[in-house]
């Protein structure tokens, strides 16, 4: 096909599209536009690192500027992946060092980053501005330090929900004080102490700093010099929210007060509940709020709350109560996404006055509502289908019913008639998570309904095979299925093997798929990784019909990944597919 | 939707030979959540799953689905995890402190979560003769053994745990 237009002219026109589905779109065009993208394109994300290897990566693409990489399964989140499952970010740390010198900004997520690994980036890429890490683990404040003392570019440290090993306390203090730059610091996630000299340096010599969101032990006295030093600010996190006596009352109000910008507020661990009306004066300016950590009670939250009229986002404990959302309900129209989460998780009977009924008034009154996270204790069909036909713009449904299997508490029915209601109406559904007493049916709904449907989670839900052969077969859009406890096994899976080619990844725990089917998979998909974890002894004495534990199924151009701990099998890819032969 | 039939020729049949098929359409629920009960017959290396040792109170891994810093937010003090590793083993495994009653407690989930006999500790010999000692780090970053100080301030005082080859061991101790 002869190029009609120019290189330039067509590299011109790409550069005005910026989401990468867009990109990998027009580089399957042809030959020649894959070409000319691939030299133009300086945003990467890959959504699995296993997907593809570093050196794919820099053969494709040549001047990156920004890279974003996931990891580990979702499900690692809830402790589902057994430590030491992969996911190491250092050997992409490696080979960008060799080819993108100009590399501005580093994304991960739920990776393994070492404090090698932070070394490397530190003195490797010298115009770094932006290091986001999220869910990640592996690396002390040793590796801070070093991305401290040596990212003169850095803009942006953003440790969002990490584990890190807190060895030392001084780690800020090794950003020079030349250093001016910091626009965003995200230190919220530590439990150990900071040292508060260093950090208020910091802040008072970084006249660009939007975001600000500190760990529970800077203490609540504490904040008023900070904010005093950063008027500016956008989004604020807390420390602990808590004092002797009400003397630091009047300073905080007083800065609060002066943070005309703020638009977001998080932190509030231990809060007491006299010192929340410091914040009052900013609340009408507010478009998110986090209060989850607010172990406060209801009144309390609802008068903050019924403040907080221009609120896009509330995250808060189940403490709100069902009087609570209807505040929200009443006084902020324009929210778009609510999250509510379990005070007490484990407590069966936990007397919390929260049930369907919040989520109904907040379907009802927030016209905007797109996006619901929410835990509670009790479901009904009827409510289900109230919240679908007030809101059939939700995008994004994830509701967790606390007690496994837990039928309608007024008919004590299947929930299937409620979520199937859900995915009928809401025709933009992306992401849904189910939970409480589901029957094959419910699947056959979403199967038949949810053509937009992105991301499924599914727990101690269906009946038989059916179920997954209706997701697989009939969700025209599923990029990523995760599945615990379910009685789905061999059948569905390996008639719709072809299908799992078309999404990111699948996992299956607690589920009824075997060795053997795992094994075929893998044989008959060359473009597959089958991985079975498994942390059993001699698994290779165990028969080839007995379910395996947990089983990771992923496209990937890369074949074996070679990083595998024991437990890992990746299945069907050699003669001796039941050993390690790694 | 058409039902999924055994006979009709589902050509992208990829099943398993010599399979009992019909087992797939029975009604497979499982009958309860899997939990770290020790009663439970198919569990016993459930264990190996869990970041946790084995709790007092019945558990199933992952439920509900919130974050690990979510789980103690309403308790009066936080749990007390401490992450445990093991020489020559490559993963690392967190404990909470807080659920055992004291030291035999404590090293009898240590003998289950890694498959190995601690033995008994004494205060003139520490574990003498066992494979392995369990040694922590304390607040001031000093390697101790576990069962040199009182329970109470042992909890309070450990920052990680580090289960030893029992030879090396040998340096640690309560010295007179």
């Amino acid at each position: 096909m002869t190029q009609s237009f120019p290189e330039e002219v067509l590299e011109h026109v790409f550069s005005f599209l910026t989401s990468h589905t867009d990109r990998n779109a027009v580089s399957l065009v042809s030959k020649s536009w894959y070409d000319t993208e691939r030299w133009c394109r300086d945003h990467v994300f890959i959504g699995n690192c296993y997907a593809v290897n570093p050196r794919v990566l820099t053969r494709r693409f040549k001047e990156v500027k920004a890279v974003e990489l996931k990891g580990k399964p979702h499900f690692a989140d809830f402790n589902l992946v057994p430590e030491g499952w992969g996911g190491c970010v250092d050997p992409w740390i490696v080979e960008m060092g060799r080819v993108y010198s100009g590399l501005e900004e580093i994304r991960l997520k739920r990776m393994e980053v070492t404090d090698e690994g932070l070394e490397m980036v530190a003195k490797g890429f010298g115009k770094l501005k932006v290091l986001v890490l999220a869910s990640c683990d592996g690396f002390s404040t040793d590796g801070l330090a070093a991305v401290a003392a040596n990212c003169r570019n850095l803009r942006v440290l953003d440790l969002r929900e990490c584990e890190v090993e807190e060895l030392s306390c001084h780690w800020l203090s090794h950003f020079p004080d030349s250093f001016t730059l910091l626009e965003s610091l995200n230190i919220a996630c530590l439990s150990s102490e900071v040292s508060f000299s260093a950090l208020e340096r910091l802040v008072s010599r970084s006249p660009n700093l939007k975001t600000l969101k500190l760990n529970r032990t800077v203490p609540l006295e504490k904040l008023s010099t900070l904010l005093q030093r950063a008027p500016q600010l956008v989004e604020f996190g807390t420390g602990a929210y808590s004092a002797e006596g009400l003397d630091a009352y009047s300073s905080l109000a007083e800065a609060f007060s002066g943070c005309k910008k703020l638009k977001s507020l998080s932190g509030f661990w231990d809060v007491i509940p006299a010192y929340l009306p410091a914040v009052y004066s900013v609340c009408s300016q507010l478009t998110s709020l986090n209060l989850s950590y607010a172990t406060t009670q209801s009144p309390d939250l609802s008068k903050i709350i019924s403040h907080c009229h221009n609120l896009q986002r509330l995250v808060v404990l189940d403490y709100i109560e069902d009087t609570g959302l209807e505040t929200v309900a009443t006084s902020c129209k324009d929210l778009k996404e609510l999250v509510v989460f379990p005070s007490d998780p484990y407590v069966a009977d936990a007397n919390v006055p929260l049930t369907e009924q919040g989520l109904v008034s907040v379907s009802q009154g927030c016209t905007k509502l797109h996006s619901v996270l929410y835990f509670c204790r009790q479901m009904s069909n009827s409510a289900l289908v109230s919240i679908s036909k007030n809101r059939p713009n939700i995008t994004c449904f994830r509701l967790c019913i606390l007690e496994p299997r837990s039928p309608d508490y007024l008919t004590l029915e299947p929930l299937d008639t409620g979520f199937g209601s859900i995915v009928e109406n809401c025709k933009q559904l992306t992401r849904l998570s189910m939970s409480g007493l589901l029957t094959d049916r419910v699947f056959e709904y979403i199967g038949k309904h949810a053509k937009k449907l992105d991301m499924l989670s599914i727990a101690f839900a269906g009946d038989t095979d059916l179920g997954l052969h209706y997701i697989l077969s009939g969700c025209d859009s599923l990029r990523k299925l995760e599945i615990r406890d379910c009685p789905f096994g061999d059948k569905a899976l390996l008639a719709n093997a072809s299908k799992l080619e078309t999404m990111r990844s699948l996992w299956m725990s607690s589920c009824f798929v075997s060795f053997g089917a795992c094994k075929l998979l893998g044989q008959k998909m060359p473009r597959l990784n089958v991985e079975v974890i498994d942390e059993r002894e001699n698994l290779n004495s165990i028969p080839e019909n007995v379910p395996v534990e947990k089983v990771y199924i992923y496209r990937t151009v890369c074949g074996q990944r070679f990083d595998m701990p024991d437990f890992v099998r990746i299945m069907g890819k050699d003669k001796a597919d039941v050993y390690n032969l790694s | 939707m058409s039902k999924m039939n055994m006979e009709d020729g589902l050509n992208l049949t990829l099943g398993l030979p010599g399979r009992d098929e019909s087992d797939c359409f029975k009604n497979n629920k499982r009958s309860q959540p899997e939990t770290n009960d020790e009663s439970s017959g198919t569990t016993e290396n459930k264990e190996a799953d869990m970041e946790t040792a084995p709790a007092t109170k019945s558990q199933v891994v992952g439920w509900p689905p919130v974050r690990n810093y979510r789980r103690n937010i309403v308790q009066k003090e936080s749990g007390m995890y401490v992450k445990v590793s093991m020489d020559g083993a490559p993963y690392l495994r967190k404990i909470d402190l807080k659920v055992y009653k004291g030291y035999p407690d404590l090293l009898k989930a240590l003998e289950n979560m890694f498959k190995l006999t601690i033995g008994v500790y004494s205060e003139r010999d520490g574990y003498k003769g066992s494979d392995f000692a369990p040694a922590y780090e304390d607040k001031d970053g000093d390697l101790m053994l576990v069962g040199d100080v009182p329970w109470e301030m042992f909890i309070v005082s450990c920052k990680r745990m580090r289960i030893m080859k029992g030879s090396e061991a040998k340096g640690l101790g309560y010295n007179v």
